[in-house]
């Protein structure tokens, strides 16, 4: 919404500067996009004069002008546009002058070896217009050198708002001027319609409204009125200046008077060519294949839930957006009927999002337009019309009625300090509701506070309290501490929530980058990690590869591996903590920390190293990833099931899962299977691990956070060492777990420092040498008491792998 | 008997012989040949048990104070020599310390700034009392818009660039939550007030450009008692920027505005001074629009089962990401999301940068 501070003042009677109004509208609520000086813009362009248009000697369509610009010498210009002419009076810029409709500053040249230095300008030039056909001409009597903005009346400052969509008395220069009144930046003009006479009689063309008892009611009044022998033309100069500065472009008086009022007082009108309209003009709802031609100059089609307006021939246009060509205002227009009708902003809006047709109607109506002034708005229009066009206005046709029910409120005014802390005097709280146009009764602590028609967002006491607020001015609200609760603040975090945290500094810590991406994946990328559910498949994706909500953390740092590896890093530790989404409950989101290995990025780094080149990574790096962060989480993997049935995604013999039982899956690790690799464009190896924070059990809650006695023996340790030939297959954690559990007592650790494979063990065998330390407890270990400590740990070993102490 | 002659000239040849032996090994050879058992020295003090008691009276403590003398200096020399040959071994023992090393996991590992920018946040209000909550990303209808006050059809739902999932058999629609606030409800409806939360988490609308992606990330913040108004509010809001920008003041600016789910409703500026795409917030005279806010909307206090003449409390929201960008200058929100390693180790925070109030939200 864009107005000037000329056009403000026909209704604000003010003194006020221009940044104190711009000041004002913001603090109050009216949120000011932008404020232009027309006049600085344009202060470079000034009236000249064409003494000589000859064609350019080396190019057909240019021309070589002598401009008389009203001081010195008389200029060269080389012009293009075909209305140059001789003796002509036009809008002249010299070198060095910005061109803000093209953006660029005007340098001096040489065209076709002509001078030329400066320029004939259009109004597109000047961003007044679109028009770009010709030059601008002006009028013999323009005064010669005089600044061309001040002559044209664009020497205003405009100011564009942004409006909320609860502020449908806003989006005309009345409301608006209203406000600052309200504000104390003046006072408010009266604004009041005297009815215009009707001199020709009833109208002749009648107007209904056809709504079903099952339809919406979307057209609630619709007041037309006829004029008879209007002379419809250019609309007087202050019309179109005004119009102009606010961007319009001005067509015809007809239009541009429905235009004005709109702007003027937020009430959209329509005028329609009557000499082209047949039978009764109604409102109803459209009918599906019903199609008209919009003055947008566009075909549109209807439907059963839009509102149109027709005849008896059929859609003329679509009420409270657009109208139509076919009954059009033009020049030849001499019988006009004015609509003024009120449509329901629902319907408006849907139509308007239906359709994407963006008009000064559909914004102010589905705004809410004042239900108060359809007759005044009619009236108004009707003036207009006859001041300016001529005719005789028939009496007024209007189909239904607007109940405007009074809305009154009961208002304590404990509610403003209640809500706001600002204290306030019962009669300045008054006093403000007054002038924004609130009548208030009673003289209690609770007053009764009527809503006036314009203001269909205010209906609750909290309302009434924003309005004070706003016009007393929210810096005047005292700044208060939030008091602090009894007690030392509880813990903050939820157990999940610490859990991601810790997940997070964890894996960094790992060397790994924590990446962040899309919570959506593409179908495909969904069905390969265990998703593709429906229910989790947005309906309107703004992407054909983030489509389905992710299954898994996995393919976003997949696919940013591939991103990464397309500019040449292929080696990468990735983790990403985040949702994942198992369907579309609340209890089907879950948290999980996942990560991704690529190329040589093991733990110490990756690439060549003088001391140790790093190899290219593989499962253990991953395993490694998931131990450390189980145990960030206090959960030793050493107690967990490690079972060698690895997820969907990765290579079937290398990989796993870490469970605590086959119901309480905690994560998988494993090698990105050959296939998903090669689906993904990537060069191996990869390899990842995903954890579901959420399936981890919860510390139980203890008695005590004092921890358990250290229990320290003053008797030294001692370490054998024992090698076993076993069968390939034999995992390394039997035999650890047979050769810990062979003494509980004495074995205080068991750790795996050797596996070898070759020829001199046999087919199919595999050596697995481990260090055992014995902690004597009461005494020291006689060689005895080792050698059947021994003796224990190799039969237990030997039993639970079947393999054989190596001699 | 040994005259004090004879025990002189020993200690001077044997002095001297110590005083020239250049290596450990030489030395010990001195002290076997003077103190051994059958050393010069021990043969001097063999000779005490034959003489008389006035003569040993005389020659015990020359003989004695001989062999002190000698293994002290033997003891002095061993000593000198270690040395010399410890400065030798040292002198011949360089490394290049210009090797590099390995920088290690924690110079490579890094925090995502969003993560970063939540702990921050998550700091603030902890000393504030607040506690985290959240919900989920796909929200039902109701909790995303109608619950917080939308009313169907309403032009201010369309503001909302909504995701929608299809149609279930009851012909439901759920959403991809557009904001955080359905939480406000979910928990309101789950606790007793006082109830003081922020909610941070993903969001997402259907747009796309330099400033706006389809997912985004915004931290929501409820407070609900039976007193709580609009000047703390202020207070808690600019606390809370002063804080986080970890500038001495911040100047705000407090505008009216219009939210469905709030009443009164707020737009909050805050003075910043911009140099192209650059922002600095606590100097200059431009105003930047960083947050919506106000008092929760009676509507959606009933909708939560409370009653709104009863309690009351204000709620604000803001963009996490936006947040990162104008403390940490990264121009461009869709890198965010893309994952490219040089912005991770250029934008994002070490491993133990945690942001703490008593270390420093950044270091």
């Amino acid at each position: 919404m864009k107005f000037t501070i000329d056009w403000l003042k026909e209704h604000l009677e003010t003194e006020a500067s221009v940044e104190q109004i711009v000041d004002t509208l913001t603090m109050t609520g009216t949120e000011v996009e932008a404020v232009e000086d027309q006049g600085e813009a344009l202060a470079a362009f000034t009236i000249a004069r064409v003494i000589s248009a000859e064609k350019h000697p080396n190019a057909d369509r240019l021309k070589v002008c002598m401009v008389d610009t009203g001081k010195g010498e008389p200029v060269k210009v080389v012009c293009g546009a075909p209305n140059a002419k001789t003796g002509m009076k036009g809008v002249f810029a010299p070198a060095g002058t910005y061109i803000p409709g093209t953006d660029f500053t005007l340098q001096k040249g040489v065209i076709r070896g002509e001078e030329s230095n400066g320029m004939l300008c259009s109004e597109r030039e000047l961003m007044i217009s679109d028009e770009h056909d010709g030059i601008i001409e002006l009028p013999e009597d323009a005064p010669l050198g005089e600044k061309y903005a001040e002559y044209a009346g664009l020497n205003s400052v405009v100011i564009e708002v942004e409006l909320t969509p609860n502020r449908g008395d806003c989006t005309g220069v009345f409301g608006l001027a209203r406000e600052l009144a309200a504000a104390g930046v003046g006072d408010l003009k009266d604004g009041s319609v005297a009815p215009v006479p009707a001199t020709a009689g009833p109208t002749p063309v009648p107007i209904e409204l056809r709504f079903g008892p099952d339809e919406p009611q979307a057209c609630r009044m619709f007041a037309g009125r006829l004029i008879k022998n209007v002379r419809n033309g250019p609309s007087p100069e202050w019309l179109q200046a005004r119009l102009r500065a606010i961007g319009l472009r001005p067509i015809n008086a007809l239009a541009d008077i429905t235009n004005y009022i709109s702007y003027d007082r937020g009430r959209p009108l329509h005028v329609y060519d009557a000499d082209k309209l047949t039978g009764t003009v109604h409102a109803r709802m459209g009918v599906t294949g019903e199609k008209f031609d919009g003055l947008d100059d566009k075909p549109h089609e209807v439907d059963e839930t839009m509102c149109v307006i027709a005849d008896d021939n059929g859609v003329l246009g679509l009420g409270g957006i657009l109208g139509g060509v076919s009954t059009g205002c033009t020049e030849e227009t001499t019988n006009v009927l004015i609509e003024c009708a009120w449509f329901d902003p629902m319907v408006i809006a849907a139509t308007g999002r239906k359709t994407g047709i963006v008009s000064d109607a559909r914004y102010r109506f589905e705004r809410t337009v004042d239900p108060a002034f359809v007759k005044p708005g009619l009236e108004l229009a009707s003036k207009m019309v006859r001041d300016i066009c001529g005719g005789e206005p028939c009496e007024p046709a209007i189909a239904g009625n607007i109940d405007i029910e009074e809305k009154v409120i009961d208002f304590p005014l404990s509610e403003i300090k209640r809500l706001t802390g600002l204290s306030i005097s019962a009669p300045e709280a008054r006093a403000v509701l007054k002038l924004l146009g609130f009548w208030s009764a009673g003289s209690s602590d609770t007053i009764k506070v009527a809503v006036p028609s314009w203001r269909s967002d205010v209906a609750i006491k909290a309302d009434l309290v924003e309005e004070v607020m706003r016009i007393v001015g929210l810096d005047k609200v005292p700044v208060e501490p939030l008091e602090r609760l009894a007690g030392v603040a509880k813990k903050m975090l939820t157990p999940i929530q610490n859990r991601r945290r810790i997940a997070r500094r964890a894996l960094a810590a790992r060397g790994m980058d924590e990446a962040v991406t899309w919570s959506f994946v593409s179908e495909q990328q969904a069905r390969k990690f265990g998703g593709g559910n429906g229910a989790l498949k947005l309906a309107n994706p703004i992407a054909s590869d983030l489509t389905d909500m992710r299954p898994s953390l996995l393919p976003g740092l997949l696919g940013a591996a591939q991103r990464n590896a397309n500019r040449s890093f292929t080696d990468l530790a990735l983790f990403e903590v985040g949702q994942v989404f198992a369907d579309d409950t609340p209890e089907g989101q879950r948290s999980f920390a996942s990560g991704i290995r690529t190329g040589t990025a093991g733990l110490l780094g990756s690439g060549r190293h003088w001391q140790s080149s790093a190899g290219a990574v593989d499962i253990f790096d991953v395993k490694a990833d998931m131990a450390a962060l189980l145990n960030a989480l206090g959960i030793d993997m050493d107690k967990t099931q490690l079972v060698a049935e690895p997820a969907d995604w990765a290579h079937p013999g290398r990989g796993g899962r870490v469970q605590l039982g086959p119901k309480n899956i905690l994560g998988w690790f494993g090698e990105l299977h050959p296939l998903r690799l090669t689906e993904l464009d990537l060069t191996g190896p990869v390899v990842a691990f995903e954890i579901d924070l959420e399936a981890l059990p919860n510390p139980r809650k203890k008695q005590t956070r004092a921890k358990p006695a250290l229990n320290l023996s003053d008797l030294m340790p001692l370490s054998r060492d024992f090698a076993f030939i076993v069968d390939t297959d034999v995992p390394a954690g039997a035999l650890l777990k047979a050769a810990r559990s062979a003494h509980k007592n004495l074995v205080s650790e068991v750790s795996l420092f050797d596996v070898f494979e070759g020829k001199s063990l046999g087919e199919g065998k595999k050596s697995m040498a481990i260090e055992v330390t014995l902690q004597p407890r009461d005494k020291t270990l006689t060689d005895e008491e080792i050698e059947a400590v021994s003796a224990r740990i190799i039969a237990a070993v030997e039993k639970a792998t079947g393999g054989e102490l190596r001699r | 008997m040994a005259d004090l002659k004879t025990i002189e000239n020993l200690r001077d040849q044997i002095s001297a012989d110590i005083a020239a032996a250049d290596n450990l090994q030489a030395l010990d050879n001195l002290r076997v040949r003077a103190l051994g058992k059958k050393g010069s020295v021990s043969a001097l003090l063999a000779t005490l048990g034959k003489m008389t008691p006035d003569e040993r009276k005389v020659a015990g403590p020359a003989i004695n104070g001989l062999k002190n003398d000698i293994a002290a200096a033997v003891e002095t020399r061993s000593a000198e020599l270690k040395k010399a040959e410890l400065e030798k071994r040292l002198a011949s023992e360089r490394l290049d310390i210009t090797l590099p090393v390995r920088p290690g996991p924690l110079a490579q590992g890094r925090i995502h700034p969003i993560s970063q920018v939540i702990d921050e946040i998550t700091a603030i209000f902890s000393d504030m009392g607040f506690a985290l909550a959240e919900g989920p990303d796909i929200e039902t209808d109701y909790y995303n818009f109608t619950a917080l006050n939308f009313p169907e059809g309403h032009p201010a739902r369309e503001m909302h660039d909504t995701f929608f999932f299809n149609p279930d058999e009851n012909g439901e629609r759920k959403v991809l939550r557009t904001h955080t606030s359905p939480v406000q409800i979910r928990t309101m409806e789950k606790e007793e007030p006082p109830i003081r939360i922020i909610i941070p988490g993903r969001t997402y609308r259907c747009d796309s450009d330099q400033t706006h992606t389809p997912m985004f990330h915004q931290v929501e913040g409820l407070v609900i008692d039976k007193s709580s108004h609009i000047g703390q509010l202020r207070w808690v809001l600019e606390e809370f920027l002063k804080t986080f920008f970890e500038v001495e003041n911040v100047v705000t600016r407090f505008r009216p505005h219009f939210f469905p789910f709030t009443e009164p409703s707020m737009e909050v500026d805050v003075q910043c001074e911009r140099s192209g795409s650059e922002v600095k917030i606590g100097t200059g005279t431009d105003w930047m629009e960083i947050l919506g806010c106000g008092m929760v909307h009676p509507n959606v206090l009933r909708n939560a089962g409370l009653d709104p003449d009863i309690y009351q409390g204000f709620a604000w929201g803001l963009g996490i990401d936006r947040l990162a960008m104008l403390k940490y200058g990264m121009p461009d929100l869709r890198a965010f999301f893309d994952a490219d390693k040089r912005w991770l180790d250029h934008y994002g925070f070490r491993p133990l940068d945690m942001p703490t109030l008593f270390g420093g939200l950044s270091s």
